[in-house]
């Protein structure tokens, strides 16, 4: 079964004069358990199909179902708990002058969860940060460790879904393998189903089996992880993507 | 043909220190490296003292910081010993600086053309007009396909691709003998990046000059570089030929290289860095 | 000696950033707030003053040894002596009673407004700010009609319009203040509006009240104090100049403004009836200027 549903997907930002269209014409499927890719440049609207997806971006038609529910534009508080979003920025996605111990309760008291106090060190486990840490604030934490907590709070709602923005990209590359190592081992112990935006393709194809390549809001190509790594991508943006991924192509003279 | 032991920079022991509340922080210790006409990586992760590194070298550290080298020669003029009046002819003009966002480097209340008009001047010693004519050369010569329109452009108008290109183009009248750039590329697209490394790379060979390229990312500086010079924690550990990074012996390079994600050598676990102390022991 | 052991444990303990209860993680913060205040040797005096002049207003009967309303007429207009600090006025009261009485006065009158006015001020302003549309419009068309009016003008209108006395006074101070506080509550909220943790907040559900008294309420929190606390100072000479014109309190309440009003037909035979409630104004007013100042080196979150 499908966890998610998007159908005829289009996302567009202002009103009347000034509207822009960022995301055309966008349909896919995400199964169960599954980790879909979006990849592209920056402006070629894959973090508004995410903005869509967890309810950020509301000026969105089309038909988007989640765990077999259709979703409206306005989101019921269980609708929302279905999904979570982690964020780019670790420095721009907890607040300053909250404690982590506090970020993490703050979710627990807007669903009226119980038994809190285990279910943040559950969490706060669960990413692999010691207990104490929960009396700290995030200045003192380190980039890597401010995005486990960004992830333990996603994670605290106990969703079916998780939606990745950029998450490595403001990263050290040794904190990038933590990250991602640890993103793997959490869908495969809590049975998460994965939408992971980057622009860094290495990245996508190592958590992704499926991987959409966006340009100018539309996918011009839905690619299997093995097709990205042997080469037999039918797109030539999806070819300029990869090497890219490489690094410095010396021009042919 | 390129001289690759014809040495631009030479520096010898140089450590910067930050005086701090809590005693003096070191953020750089005892590097030794040299540029030829080459193009030279100097990659690490955030806090290993490589921006610091570049900073030092054009003398652009923060006041309080403190710079100590055994010598710091760029071509005849010892820098440590140069005066400030005279490392402001030195910077801009003998030794390069782009940074990762360009708008830091242009002024904002002056169009893009109106500042390259400005270096052409103050270089060539020509009249306005000539120097419109350059600055429009100039822009085409950097891939720009509407330097007219470009030129009456404020820097926050500009895409960060196309600022990159306009710091390129007001290198091309200054003709220094060494660029710095720190990230350059980093804030880029692939494809603008292709295109902004492609030009920098034309510059570097044709003038025959240094370039010192510091970046985190491995794979790039692995393709574009012709050496990599490699630091941890303010010291560099290892320096190696660009295209034998993937036989680097130091157990950090070595780390770092396992740590990031290929399309080429997929694996299901990343390899996970683990520091160890010996490493900042020489 | 172990009294400066336990004192240094104590120190270790508190600028320790290794945590181990919310508690300890709060109290780092105000004695990190306290060591700061301790650096700027300015803002320390400010503090201190202000702390005396609580201390004055609380202890008022202990510390002083007249009646400061009890009028005795023999003893009219006498310059200072042992007996009378700061003189007597033409009604024969103790200056300095009055004067120190009148601490309460001015205290009670700032803290009133401050306590009106920051609630008010934050809640239109960061409404506006987070809500935006026509709702941030009419707020701030509001806010800026009560901005046009010189504020002491205003609040001469205000008053005189309620009529005299000390609750009217605050009222009306109260209408002249809250419209920067409004716009700052604004502008601060604008900034945080798109931030990530208050996207993440709204994406697990948070509604616009917890949003604004949970999240956006600690950062702009620290700036409004700094101009609540510089505000100090024209409230109290708002209040002053109330008084001095007959507006605020009325009397025989002691109160600084009018205290100094009342010296003027005497300025030249007693010069302390004005001279001594200009001084105590223009003290307590700078001090909390300073404080203020201070307080924006150390709570301001971009000097963190």
């Amino acid at each position: 079964m499908s966890m998610i549903n998007v159908d005829h997907l289009a996302v567009s930002y202002g009103r009347g004069e000034t509207m822009t269209r960022v995301v055309k014409d966008v349909s896919f499927d995400v199964a169960e358990g599954e980790s879909f890719g979006l990849v592209g440049e920056s402006g070629c609207g894959k973090s508004t199909v995410l903005g869509a997806l967890g309810g950020r971006n509301r000026q969105w038609t089309g038909t988007i179902t989640i765990d077999g529910e259709t979703i409206n534009q306005k989101r019921s508080i269980s609708q929302l708990a279905k999904q979570q979003m982690v964020f780019q920025d670790p420095f721009g996605s907890i607040h300053p002058r909250h404690t982590i111990g506090r970020a993490l309760l703050e979710p627990l008291e807007i669903h009226g969860k119980n038994n809190r106090q285990e279910r943040v060190e559950k969490a706060l486990k669960d990413v692999g940060l010691p207990l104490n840490f929960r009396y700290r604030f995030p200045h003192q934490l380190s980039g890597g460790q401010r995005q486990r907590v960004a992830i333990a709070r996603a994670l605290i709602l106990e969703p079916r879904i998780l939606l990745l923005d950029e998450p490595t990209s403001a990263l050290d590359v040794s904190i990038q393998a933590e990250i991602l190592n640890l993103l793997k081992d959490l869908r495969e112990r809590e049975k998460l189903t994965y939408i992971l935006v980057s622009h860094d393709l290495a990245v996508v194809a190592h958590l992704c089996d499926r991987i959409a390549v966006m340009q100018n809001g539309t996918f011009v190509e839905v690619a299997s992880k093995k097709q990205l790594q042997n080469g037999s991508v039918t797109h030539p943006y999806t070819r300029t993507l990869i090497d890219g991924s490489r690094g410095y192509v010396v021009k042919q003279v | 043909m390129r001289d690759h032991n014809d040495t631009i920079l030479a520096v010898e022991n140089m450590s910067v220190e930050f005086p701090t509340l809590s005693g003096v922080v070191t953020a750089v210790r005892d590097v030794s490296f040299s540029v030829g006409r080459e193009k030279v990586g100097i990659i690490g992760e955030s806090g290993s003292g490589k921006s610091t590194t570049g900073r030092a070298i054009m003398r652009l550290q923060p006041p309080k910081a403190v710079v100590k080298a055994d010598r710091m020669q760029f071509e005849n003029i010892d820098l440590m010993k140069a005066s400030e009046e005279q490392m402001l002819s030195v910077r801009g003009k003998q030794i390069a600086m782009i940074l990762q966002d360009p708008k830091y480097s242009l002024n904002p209340v002056m169009t893009v053309g109106e500042q390259i008009s400005e270096t052409v001047i103050l270089h060539e010693r020509v009249s306005r007009k000539q120097a419109r004519e350059r600055t429009l050369a100039m822009l085409e010569r950097v891939n720009i396909r509407d330097p007219r329109r470009v030129f009456d452009l404020y820097p926050h108008e500009v895409s960060g691709g196309m600022g990159q290109r306009i710091m390129i183009s007001m290198m091309l009248i200054a003709s220094p003998s060494l660029i710095i750039a720190d990230e350059p590329t980093s804030a880029l697209d692939v494809t603008v990046r292709q295109q902004v490394l492609s030009i920098l790379d034309d510059l570097v060979t044709e003038r025959n000059i240094g370039l010192i390229f510091i970046s985190h990312d491995l794979n790039l500086v692995r393709s574009f570089c012709d050496r990599v010079i490699i630091m941890y924690a303010g010291q560099i550990v290892e320096t190696v030929a660009a295209a034998d990074l993937d036989n680097a012996k130091h157990p950090y390079t070595r780390g770092l290289l396992n740590a990031l994600p290929s399309l080429d050598h997929p694996r299901d676990r990343l390899e996970v860095l683990r520091r160890d102390p010996a490493w900042l022991e020489n | 000696m172990t009294r400066s052991g336990y004192f240094n444990d104590l120190h270790n303990w508190l600028i320790s950033e290794d945590f181990t209860s919310t508690r300890q993680a709060r109290l780092h913060k105000a004695y990190v707030a306290w060591l700061s205040l301790l650096a700027n040797p300015l803002a320390f005096a400010g503090f201190a003053v202000v702390v005396l002049l609580i201390l004055i207003a609380t202890l008022a009967p202990i510390i002083t040894l007249h009646d400061p309303v009890s009028q005795d007429l023999t003893m009219a207009l006498k310059a200072p002596s042992a007996a009378h600090w700061f003189g007597t006025d033409e009604f024969g009261r103790d200056v300095y009673a009055r004067l120190v009485y009148g601490a309460r006065t001015t205290l009670y009158i700032s803290i009133l407004v401050t306590v009106i006015v920051a609630p008010i001020g934050f809640v239109i302003g960061a409404m506006s700010g987070y809500l935006s549309g026509w709702i941030d419009v009419v707020l701030m068309r509001i806010t800026d009609i009560f901005l046009s009016f010189p504020s002491l003008v205003l609040a001469l209108a205000f008053s005189a319009a309620l009529g005299p006395g000390i609750e009217n006074a605050v009222i009306a101070i109260a209408l002249t203040v809250w419209p920067p506080i409004a716009r700052l509550a604004r502008a601060e909220t604008l900034t945080f509006r798109n931030a990530d943790f208050v996207v993440a907040a709204e994406l697990q559900g948070a509604g616009m009240w917890r949003i604004l008294l949970r999240h956006i309420v600690p950062l702009c929190a620290p700036s409004i104090v700094v101009r609540l606390t510089l505000n100090m100072s024209s409230i109290i000479l708002t209040a002053a100049g109330l008084g001095f014109l007959g507006l605020g309190a009325q009397p025989p309440m002691p109160e600084w403004g009018a205290m100094a009003a009342s010296g003027r037909q005497y300025l030249l035979d007693a010069w302390w009836l004005t001279t001594i409630p200009g001084i105590a104004i223009l003290t307590v007013s700078l001090a909390f200027n300073l404080l203020g100042d201070g307080l924006r080196d150390i709570m301001d979150p971009r000097n963190a």
